[in-house]
């Protein structure tokens, strides 16, 4: 029997049973950041199906070339996959230490190619045959099952809608940071004209959150810092998150966005190239700001929805259906390309025009969940009501 | 928000009389109304129908609806003067801009020819030093559009008209950041704004044929057998139909079909034309419709075929999108958010569509059925401020009748709470409803941004092209409307935190932090 039919298995095997013999509560104190690509990255040119001729076919000007000498060939993984060559610094050396693994064929049910409705779907993570509640996202419910365990935190602009709902999250973002210049007294009679108010819970959080984040950040806010001189785009504010996780924080979400290529998006160069490299940069210097702490982190990489499969008349591709999703961690059983997969064909894409979604993502994520968290069947019922976890064995 | 139960008390007993009124004489610019009207009215809950209908309070324009009553001055602001009278000082500003200036086409033209003159420059380092150039003048054209916006926003008499362009220009979002469209976007907002209390099939007609849109969603790269579904798809999604609306992928292909050839053309050449389809070139400035790159197959869009024929495709394809009751239900359910309540009754939301429906789409027809209903009267004062409409409201009744010379410090405080204008990059327009700018850090950066406006020290005149001549201007909050009407609609809570301030500035601060300020 290989891994990944002994994987399928198990997740065949009776919730119950599974949940008491797979999820012993882990010991230490597990991290887990989201980050959300918004914009439907082209998952295709990241994960590049090379073992596809049809993939060749299909893209005539925008696909990476077969793995090979070049500079610009894409970088194989293993006889179907390889990596987009701008992640050969960053990606590949976690993929090669077993921290890495992907999940092609991810995402939702959900068909309607609109980006606002398939984000907000996939962050309140309920399922699509009932009504929408659009005060609970699944890492609300998430911090709101770990509660005392749980440190949540969004670092972004606005409370992402994967964390509305009953548990207070702050937010901050981090690339705007700057020193306050209302000074405690000040906040204090602020937050007396707020008590009791219905905002007075965001108010009171956003100050000691504002406190608690200075304090960290300090150094490294200070112009002198080798980080803020060096980082550019994503990789400061990811040093910055991982400073604050390792410190504060233990489920946490970011996102970024530009991923909606639909002209000149580009090859092995090119714009998509370029966001690709920023992100990965991003990524491995979140793991090696993390330190000790990477090997109890895990990072979930994301996105609504995949992109055609055929490049378009501009070079640039259209909204798609299935992605693929990153999983990193000092933990990660890495190395690999988890869980269902198909041959790519004009006979297996979606509607003759992307990737079928077979990896559901609420199923791998209650499967994560369970394994990081040792959750039993009614706390990740609360989760992602109605869904049967799928086990990868990611960690 | 319990607190302001009290003011809504007092609004109540006007609410019903409000409701009643009929429109039955004429709007007169002259200000001039009947003495009953005024003295019917509190100043209280003037300053809520103020706070809702325009970018914010001030003590004149307190006057004007004490002066006008608030019937009337509600049909002035539904039907404005095509050609507002801004104080000379704003109008001075406006007149020297090159936005002004220039005829669009020209400009963007200009502009391409820099670009191109750039492209072809052989030295890298002469390159970019040209690359600089261009993307410093495409970040001045930028500006430009956005102050000439900020001051129509704050002095214009056109309160609502103002408040219609930002609500248009986010439901018909573009992206600056996107190639040249900080070009674009000082004539793309004049353009909408012409329309904004017009007929919704007319702002279709604008936002369809303007460059600013067929580039940002990439219609211009739309051709025959080249397609490129972006715009199709968000025209039905955002624009007109809503998602829900029942459409296919089918009709999304069909639509970029139809969209094919709708375009931009910068060279200033005119291309040949196949002598069957020469009728249908048509080209107005920069836009241009190119029967080369258009499909003339015929097509199924909505479950009924629009013949092949060129640009009168488009025309079809509007109205159909246009008069369908999906679009009078999203639309009118999108301006009861942002007028109303971040949930807005079902119930009023249906008689706005009516409206909608009844008057094909007259925006005004819509906006009077809904300043008419009670619901409407009901919510004053409890919307939450989104970014915009709590930094131009700090800054209008800071600085009621003096000219901020320099916007840039209002663009850094929108950026900051996220909400900057033109600079929204994703087609859905940024969010009306509070539960995207209540957060506990957007509430810390709020308070500090109340900090630096009450201070005085915010840099709103001290003038770009002068900075020496720094004329600071102290804000003036506690002033005749504050002492008329605002200072009764607070809190215990937060006049005795007012009690603690120790300088004007803190008290300033203290204000504009307050919960009250954060509604409208």
């Amino acid at each position: 029997m290989n891994r990944r039919d002994f994987l399928k298995l198990s997740a065949a095997a009776p919730l119950a049973a599974s949940s008491f013999s797979l999820h012993a509560a882990p010991a230490g104190n597990p991290r887990l950041l989201v980050v959300f690509m918004r914009g439907a990255y082209d998952a295709a040119n990241l994960l590049v199906p090379h073992g596809s001729s049809f993939y060749y076919e299909a893209r005539p000007n925008i696909a990476i070339p077969r793995p090979g000498a070049a500079a610009n060939s894409a970088l194989a993984l293993d006889a179907t996959w390889a990596l987009h060559p701008s992640l050969r610094a960053s990606l590949l050396p976690l993929y090669e230490k077993g921290q890495l693994a992907f999940v092609p064929f991810a995402g939702t049910d959900n068909l309607s190619r609109s980006h606002f409705e398939t984000q907000d779907s996939i962050e309140l993570g309920q399922g699509q045959d009932r009504a929408r509640s659009y005060q609970s996202g699944f890492m609300n419910r998430l911090a709101s099952v770990l509660a005392k365990r749980g440190q949540p935190i969004a670092f972004t602009g606005q409370v992402p809608v994967a964390f509305r709902g009953d548990v207070q999250v702050p937010n901050v973002a981090l690339r705007q940071l700057a020193r306050p210049s209302v000074d405690a007294r000040q906040s204090a009679v602020i937050a007396e004209m707020y008590r009791n108010t219905a905002l007075a819970g965001p108010v009171m959080e956003g100050f000691s959150t504002r406190d608690g984040v200075i304090q960290t950040l300090a150094e490294d806010m200070d112009a002198a810092s080798r980080n803020a001189l060096t980082a550019r785009g994503f990789e400061l504010e990811a040093r910055r998150i991982a400073r604050l996780m390792r410190d504060r924080y233990n489920l946490a979400f970011v996102d970024i966005g530009g991923w909606d290529t639909h002209v000149g998006q580009g090859g092995a160069e090119g714009y998509l190239a370029n966001r690709l490299e920023e992100l990965g940069r991003g990524v491995a210097a979140y793991a090696d700001e993390m330190g000790g702490a990477w090997n109890d982190t895990v990072v979930v990489v994301i996105s609504e929805f995949g992109r055609t499969f055929r490049e378009n008349g501009n070079r640039g591709t259209d909204h798609g259906h299935g992605s693929a999703y990153w999983v990193l961690g000092g933990g990660v059983r890495g190395g690999r390309i988890a869980g269902e997969q198909v041959a790519l064909t004009p006979a297996t894409l979606n509607q003759s025009r992307d990737y079928p979604v077979l990896n559901e993502y609420r199923a791998l994520f209650a499967g994560l969940f369970g394994r990081m968290y040792g959750l039993d069947a009614a706390q990740t019922e609360r989760v992602f009501a109605g869904v049967k976890p799928k086990d990868f064995g990611l960690v | 928000m319990t607190r302001i139960r009290s003011i809504l008390l007092a609004v109540a007993a006007a609410a019903a009389a409000l409701a009643a009124c009929q429109s039955t004489s004429p709007p007169s610019g002259s200000g001039a109304a009947p003495a009953t009207a005024a003295r019917s009215e509190n100043p209280e809950k003037q300053l809520l129908v103020l706070n809702r209908v325009t970018w914010g309070a001030t003590t004149s324009s307190a006057r004007e609806i004490a002066a006008a009553g608030t019937e009337r001055w509600l049909e002035q602001q539904l039907k404005p003067a095509p050609r507002p009278a801004l104080p000379p000082a704003v109008q001075a500003q406006i007149d020297a801009m090159t936005i002004s200036q220039q005829p669009f086409a020209e400009l963007a033209m200009a502009v391409e020819q820099q670009r191109r003159a750039m492209v072809a420059i052989r030295d890298p380092a002469e390159q970019k030093l040209a690359r600089q150039a261009y993307q410093r003048e495409l970040t001045r054209l930028g500006r430009e559009a956005a102050h000439r916006s900020m001051l129509r926003a704050l002095y214009s008499p056109n309160q609502l008209q103002e408040q219609m362009t930002w609500f248009w220009m986010n439901h018909f979002n573009v992206f600056q950041g996107k190639a040249n469209i900080r070009a674009y976007v000082g004539d793309y907002e004049e353009r909408v704004r012409a329309h904004a209390l017009g007929r919704f099939r007319e702002l279709l007609a604008v936002t369809s044929h303007h460059p600013a849109m067929l580039r940002y969603l990439d219609n211009a790269n739309n051709a025959a057998n080249r397609i490129n579904e972006n715009y199709a798809r968000e025209l039905m999604e955002l624009h007109t139909l809503g998602v829900d609306a029942g459409y296919t992928q089918r009709d999304v292909q069909e639509l970029t079909r139809i969209l094919t050839g709708f375009g931009i053309n910068l060279s200033g050449n005119t291309p040949r034309v196949r002598p069957e389809h020469q009728g249908d070139y048509a080209k107005n400035g920069v836009f241009e419709f190119n029967p080369n790159r258009h499909d003339y197959g015929d097509k199924l869009f909505l479950g009924q075929t629009v013949r092949g024929r060129g640009p009168g495709e488009l025309d079809e394809a509007l109205d159909r999108l246009a008069r369908h009751p999906a679009t009078a239900k999203f639309v009118s359910r999108k301006l009861a958010v942002f007028f109303v309540s971040d949930n807005p009754p079902p119930a009023l939301v249906e008689r706005m569509a009516e409206a909608f429906r009844k008057s094909d789409g007259d925006v005004a027809a819509v906006l009077r059925a809904m300043f008419r209903s009670d619901e409407f009267i009901a919510s004053l004062g409890r919307k939450f401020k989104d970014p915009v409409h709590y930094v131009y409201s700090a800054v209008r009744y800071a600085y009621d009748g003096k000219t901020i010379l320099n916007a840039q410090p209002m663009m850094g405080w929108l950026f900051r709470m996220g909400q900057g204008l033109y600079l929204h990059q994703t087609p859905d327009g940024y969010a009306l409803t509070q539960d995207a700018w209540a957060s506990p850090g957007q509430m810390t950066t709020r308070f500090e941004i109340a900090r630096t406006i009450g201070s005085g020290a915010a840099g709103l005149f001290r003038s770009e092209a002068a900075p020496a001549a720094d004329v600071p201007a102290f804000p003036q909050l506690s002033n005749a409307l504050y002492h008329a009407s605002i200072q009764k609609t607070l809190h215990p809570q937060t006049l005795s935190a007012l009690d603690k301030a120790t300088t004007p500035q803190e008290w300033n601060a203290f204000l504009l932090s307050s919960p009250e300020f954060m509604l409208r």
